[in-house]
């Protein structure tokens, strides 16, 4: 098990959900709510030192439920690994999460296009706006109930 | 002598047309001659398809300036919006009436048809339209009032862009023709006069470019700014500001701006060619065709660091004419004040 | 308010830079809240070019997604669709022929030359210099022309495959590949003399968008970008892929994170590049020609003898032309060292012939989104100098 799965069952047991491990890559999922405080002992805790954001993308399952998650890839300059967080949002309606931009700044563009895309908000972003559609555009065209083409 | 005056006007007025129209040509053919140079040092051609080596493209592009449509955005103080490329190109034509271009054309005395022409009387045998004796400040003075069109141009325009660009030549303006002047006060120094026919007498025996080297420099450099060409083109830049105060001009308007510009360059060079290049004067060959050589190496000279430098930025641009250029010229001055002092003892 | 407050009473000027206009690559639109030429604030605009990519992949078998990957980062294609490439066979599970590895090497190299070439040229246009545009292109038209000769594409080359190569490399390309690599080192001192020592560059660009190291992971930064502020990272050194553990190359780092040190840092990758090209080169040699598509009758048509001749094998024709690759259940992130940065592909797999979910990690995106930081409290001027070397390019911010 690698150790930043370690670290969060240490210090986090009660928001680890799952641990696996695909073709050598890493993801863990944890719950919604202490993600901020995750990803700040990720970034900070000297083994790990995910120091660096690679992607946010929002994951709409749709006949499933919870509908909508969350995903985050992190990379280390110092081990030269990385790591998934995936996170479930609870409400089908309105998911919302708490926003990483105080961990990472580069989460801003990324969690305004995972809410333009999949109408997932982030409380505490500096910025929640359209960043791809035009601002006054309706709907989410990556969920998928969103047709393809027309309407 | 009094029925000689019609024949005198009527010969003057000839002599203007003749100059403009050289001058005209001359301008047209800068501009195929930056574009073929560019092409040159860029690994292109350049025009070639419009006559033998694209030499009647000129004529092909005033075609089309003159077929486009001319465009008023909506918003424009039309006034001044059909008004300021009249102030760039006049302006940019005047310095020429006191630029010599040759020594002696024609003989001192014409018969016309069995009368006695006096040509010496108004200056008509002289190379020279008007040899003025304040000739270096009228040509500065007619220099700096083509800002007035691109200030103007660049406000009635109503577009930031355009604003911006009428700004930054503002401030351009003002810094650099306080080199642009200070730069030649050696040369006057040298020579003793402010004619300008005076002044390429006075190099009879040795260009002042070699008494003068850094003030020919500065006055090249100042020119460079005064014409707004790279790495000067701050007012006009492309990636900054799309064409600067030209950005809303169209058609024949455009092509105005356009022959001011080429226009401004082109006296630019004659200008510096009379002041340390000797003007009209060297052997073998008549003196037009030295002026004009002359002049249009220096022409080459301004589309060679086009194709060379980038583009400084604004505040480089503004510190580099008041803290490196400004304190240059003085320094100039006070050298050359020296040496002509222990010479003279 | 009385008059006096009313004479001194300022505004700022709000100007809307794109999204036509000459410098900002494509449709960017940057809205600059200025004062004079000050830059008070910088909103990048984007989306001008977004097509969907993510959302119509979703739609498509996993072959036909892959023109898509092409048009993301237009001035290397061919990397694009390396990345996809490599995660799908990640998801697969399968590993390609040495022969496709190092092909897929020097292809990728070429066409990160062809888009520092690219760069330079238009950076150097930005800044006022016209001039090394054209002797860029002189170069890169001969990359085009390579990738023309495999895929019968300048711009968008679909030579890749999922597994493999759509084909052998055609009969010249060794000796024009040569030819480009043996005059590339020459023809590269030209761009140096053009640039490199001039004064008015130089101003131009030290101190223009300062980064520090800890500024550029917080921002997300990679490729060029980040080694420019000295951060010492190069996916294909530090996490290799496709084989590039057995290439010889230097990582060029900069010191000061300024405009400066991006650009002598992309110089010197051009070199680095070339230099990997060159061996690649070398390696093909040992190789056996035609080895060049995984043996995975999952991603790899069976020979048209077994076609013809075997049930087994017609039916694996017609389950991979009819319904396409099926990868496994499960999900895969991959990136690759693109010309610009951190390139990643993000594959969520339903164990269907569509992805369920492509999410694209395009480096010009990350790149950008630092825009308003670096622009805050400088001139127009230097806006521009900073769209430059961010090396953005609007399909890859867009998608």
């Amino acid at each position: 098990m690698s150790k930043a799965a370690e670290l969060l069952q240490e210090k986090f047991p009660e928001e680890v959900v799952e641990v696996t491990e695909f073709r050598g890559e890493t993801t863990i999922t944890v719950k919604p709510g202490r993600i901020v405080d995750i990803c700040k002992t990720l970034r900070d805790t000297p083994e790990t030192s995910f120091k660096y954001l690679s992607m946010v993308a929002g994951l709409d399952y749709l006949p499933q439920s919870p509908r909508f998650g969350v995903v985050y890839n992190l990379y280390s300059h110092r081990n030269h690994n990385r790591v998934t967080l995936k996170t479930l949002l609870a409400d089908d309606n309105s998911p919302a999460i708490d926003s990483v931009v105080p961990v990472w700044s580069t989460a801003n563009w990324h969690e305004r296009e995972a809410y333009d895309m999949m109408g997932i908000r982030f409380k505490g972003h500096p910025d929640l706006r359209r960043i791809l559609m035009p601002a006054d555009w309706v709907g989410h065209p990556q969920r998928k109930d969103y047709p393809l083409r027309g309407k | 002598m009094m029925n000689q005056l019609p024949i005198l006007i009527i010969l003057t007025f000839v002599k203007i047309m003749l100059v403009l129209v050289v001058f005209l040509t001359c301008i047209a053919y800068t501009v195929l001659m930056e574009r073929k140079v560019l092409g040159f040092i860029q690994l292109r051609l350049g025009p070639n398809r419009v006559g033998p080596w694209g030499l009647l493209q000129p004529l092909a592009d005033a075609i089309k300036l003159l077929f486009k449509e001319e465009f008023t955005p909506p918003g424009v103080n039309k006034v001044l919006f059909v008004l300021a490329p009249i102030i760039t190109a006049v302006p940019a034509f005047l310095p020429l009436a006191a630029i010599p271009f040759a020594s002696q054309i024609l003989p001192d005395t014409l018969t016309i048809y069995g009368y006695k022409v006096d040509l010496a009387a108004a200056g008509l045998n002289q190379g020279v339209i008007a040899d003025i004796n304040v000739g270096l400040l009228y040509v500065f003075a007619m220099g700096s009032l083509s800002v007035y069109g691109a200030v103007l141009g660049g406000w009635a325009s109503n577009n930031k862009y355009s604003l911006l660009g009428g700004l930054r030549l503002s401030a351009q303006m003002i810094s650099y023709e306080m080199t642009l002047g200070l730069s030649v006060i050696g040369v006057l120094m040298l020579s003793g006069s402010l004619s300008l026919v005076k002044i390429v007498e006075a190099q009879k025996s040795m260009w002042f470019i070699f008494y003068q080297p850094l003030g020919f420099l500065l006055f090249l450099t100042a020119a460079f700014a005064e014409c707004a060409r790279t790495p000067f083109d701050l007012i006009e830049c492309e990636n900054e500001l799309v064409a600067g105060y030209q950005t809303e001009y169209s058609s024949m308007k455009y092509g105005v701006f356009m022959m001011g510009e080429y226009g401004h360059i082109l006296v630019a060079s004659a200008l510096a060619t009379t002041l340390f290049l000797g003007g009209w004067q060297g052997p073998v060959l008549p003196p037009i065709v030295w002026f004009m050589g002359k002049t249009f190496a220096l022409v080459f000279f301004f589309i060679w660091v086009r194709g060379t430098f980038p583009r400084f930025r604004f505040d480089q641009l503004m510190k580099l004419g008041w803290k490196v250029m400004l304190p240059l010229c003085l320094v100039n001055i006070l050298f050359t004040g020296v040496i002509i002092q222990f010479l003279q003892r | 308010m009385n008059s006096r407050e009313t004479l001194q009473r300022t505004e700022t000027m709000l100007l809307n830079l794109g999204p036509s206009h000459p410098s900002t690559h494509g449709v960017l639109r940057v809205l600059l809240e200025l004062d004079g030429e000050l830059i008070l604030r910088a909103d990048p605009d984007i989306g001008y070019l977004h097509r969907g990519i993510e959302k119509m992949c979703e739609y498509r078998t996993y072959h036909r997604c892959m023109p898509l990957m092409n048009r993301l980062d237009y001035l290397a294609g061919e990397v694009n669709l390396f990345g996809f490439c490599l995660a799908m066979e990640k998801l697969l599970g399968i590993e390609v022929p040495k022969r496709a590895q190092y092909v897929r090497v020097m292809l990728a190299e070429l066409t990160r030359i062809a888009s520092h070439l690219f760069w330079l040229g238009t950076h150097g246009h930005d800044l006022g210099a016209m001039t090394p545009l054209f002797y860029a292109f002189r170069e890169r038209e001969k990359i085009m022309d390579l990738c023309e000769m495999v895929s019968g594409a300048r711009m968008f080359p679909l030579y890749f495959r999922i597994g493999g190569l759509a084909a052998d490399l055609p009969e010249g390309f060794i000796q024009a590949a040569w030819d480009f690599v043996k005059t590339f080192p020459e023809k590269h001192k030209d761009y140096h003399a053009l640039l490199t020592k001039n004064q008015i560059w130089i101003e131009r660009t030290k101190g223009v968008g300062v980064m520090s190291p800890e500024e550029v992971l917080d921002w997300g930064w990679s490729g060029p970008m980040a080694r420019g502020s000295g951060v010492n990272w190069d996916l294909r050194r530090d996490n290799p892929y496709s084989s590039y553990e057995e290439f010889d190359f230097v990582v060029p780092l900069g010191k000061n994170g300024d405009t400066y040190d991006r650009y002598l840092v992309r110089m010197e990758e051009m070199l680095q590049a070339n230099r990997i090209v060159r061996q690649a080169l070398e390696k093909l040699a040992d190789t056996e020609p035609g080895d060049i598509k995984a043996k995975d009758p999952r991603v790899s048509l069976p020979k048209k003898d077994a076609v013809y001749n075997d049930i087994a094998g017609l039916i694996n024709h017609f389950k991979i032309i009819q319904e396409g690759i099926v990868p496994p259940k499960g999900e895969v992130y991959q990136c690759i060292e693109a010309p610009k940065g951190e390139m990643g592909f993000y594959i969520v797999s339903d164990g269907t012939p569509q992805p369920f979910r492509l999410k694209i990690r395009g480096p010009s995106f990350i790149n950008l989104s630092a825009m308003d930081k670096l622009a805050r409290g400088r001139l127009l001027a230097d806006a521009i100098a900073l769209i430059g070397t961010m090396d953005i390019v609007l399909a890859d911010v867009d998608r």
